[in-house]
């Protein structure tokens, strides 16, 4: 038979077929290899989202420093394949612990970013799913669902938010077991084509593991997110409020401290979600403080600033009102 | 006269090439989720080419973002059917469009018999012809049996 005269994109080059037109393609692109750790990061624009990264989060010190080490790495393997040596592909299953509302979700979302700038994922997208979207209602029902949303995370991270759910140790006959076992049949085999981050409070994460061993031997990184400092704190709201178009008045943002100082002692604080949410009230005080006054001509000024008695109309400042400790 | 000289069912996209390997597959699923079609997977052991409506093993897939997802559901419906036709077909849900944008075969049985042709005398001596599947005189699961 002779040579064929189509050619599909991406078929492997037969021998002989393509001998004529280009017999110099091969050593290209040697010339064009990366030698250094910058021109790694200047072609995968990764060195851009890690910074992004440390400006835009405010604290997690632990946690910027293990997604350097991780970039590092990655980093490294690409340069080492440039120069022919072998790179295993790392495992990179994570499992984020922390308190709630210490910004894991978030992280995740950049990491995935960060993977596919680095070339790790091929597409970089994230599916955030919890223990309702991975385990069924009945028997035959968790396989096909598990399947389906890791195939929807395939190319991109799968993000396990509050993944303890998933095993409950009081019903033998669960069906989140099954769940797992696919799971952790998945991480082993098709380690290239996704990412899984366990996301979960820090006890709870233990328990979890303790129970399903193969879950945490297979999980290389486990990152531990601290609570935020109240200054760190501080500094979020105000990044919230710059993003939203506000800003402190004069003396609200002392005000704010010494309301972040009390909340913090109270029970179910949680961090930057409550500091969101302490504001979305104030905002709410501010909107009908200016609504109370009808003939008033409001500037840009009235509307973007938030005053002391805004923060101060908080029921907290109430509660430590009546009972001091 | 030889009808089938090449002993292989054309249908679809791409049946006069030899049989595509994984990484072109990868390659044409990659176009079709670009264009936002979503994959599905069909086998069937009577490959009429009347028999549009082939079984589907799975649902549609859709939502997907990456090729491997669509190979891995590939991958197991050979293990469960090695000996079937198996194809993969794209649809496009585009408003006006809605229906299959690409379908190509990506696994055959070892051997394929083809198909015959039946003459049927009806009134007078008027004949009615008709394509048959050599394959399904056999009973299903024997039709493709090495």
């Amino acid at each position: 038979m002779s040579t064929p005269l189509y050619s599909i994109p991406g078929a492997p080059v037969v021998a002989g077929a393509e001998a004529t037109p280009a017999p110099a393609a091969a050593p290209a692109p040697e010339a064009s290899a990366p030698r250094t750790v910058g021109e790694v990061l200047a072609e995968t624009q990764a060195g851009r989202v890690l910074e992004e990264l440390d400006r835009s989060l405010v604290g997690l010190a632990p946690v910027k420093g293990r997604i350097r080490d991780i970039a590092a790495l990655l980093v490294i393997d690409k340069l080492r394949v440039s120069l022919g040596l072998r790179a295993e592909s790392p495992s990179l299953h994570m499992c984020f612990t922390g308190n709630p509302g210490t910004g894991k979700t978030t992280v995740a979302l950049r990491m995935a970013e960060i993977l596919h700038r680095l070339g790790y994922v091929r597409k970089g997208h994230l599916v955030a799913v919890t223990r309702d979207d991975l385990v069924g209602q009945y028997i035959g029902h968790t396989a096909p669902k598990t399947r389906e949303v890791l195939k929807k995370a395939m190319g991109g991270v799968l993000f396990i938010d509050e993944a303890y759910y998933l095993y409950r140790p009081e019903n033998e006959r669960d069906y989140g077991q099954e769940a797992i076992e696919i799971l952790l049949q998945v991480m082993e085999n098709q380690r290239d084509d996704l990412v899984v981050i366990l996301a979960g409070y820090h006890d709870r994460m233990e328990t979890f593991f303790r129970s399903n061993p193969g879950m945490r031997s297979r999980i290389a990184h486990h990152i531990d997110f601290p609570d935020y400092a109240p200054e760190d704190l501080l500094c979020i709201a105000e990044r919230m409020l710059e993003q939203q178009h506000y800003r402190f008045g004069s003396g609200a943002r002392a005000a704010f401290e010494e309301y972040l100082a009390l909340r913090i002692r109270q029970p179910q604080f949680a961090n930057a979600r409550s500091v969101r949410n302490a504001l979305d009230r104030a905002r709410l005080r501010q909107a009908s403080r200016l609504f109370a006054e009808r003939d008033r001509a409001l500037g840009a000024d009235d509307l973007t600033t938030l005053s002391v008695a805004d923060i101060r109309g908080s029921r907290v400042f109430a509660a430590a009102a009546t009972a001091p400790l | 006269m030889m009808t089938n000289p090449t002993g292989r069912l054309t249908q679809g996209q791409f049946s006069f090439l030899p049989d595509l390997t994984d990484a072109e597959i990868a390659l044409q699923v990659e176009y079709g989720l670009k264009r936002g079609y979503a994959w599905s997977v069909e086998y069937t052991d009577d490959p009429h080419p009347r028999n549009t409506y082939w079984e589907m093993y799975g649902m549609p897939m859709f939502d997907l973002k990456d090729a491997a997802g669509v190979l891995a559901e590939l991958a197991e419906c050979r293990k469960t059917f090695p000996d079937h036709y198996i194809r993969l077909m794209a649809f496009d849900s585009t408003r006006g469009v809605e229906s299959v944008a690409m379908s190509f075969i990506v696994n055959r049985p070892k051997g394929e018999p083809g198909f015959g042709l039946a003459r049927q005398e009806v009134n007078g001596r008027t004949l009615r012809y008709t394509v048959h599947s050599y394959a399904t005189e056999r009973p299903e699961r024997e039709r493709y049996r090495r």
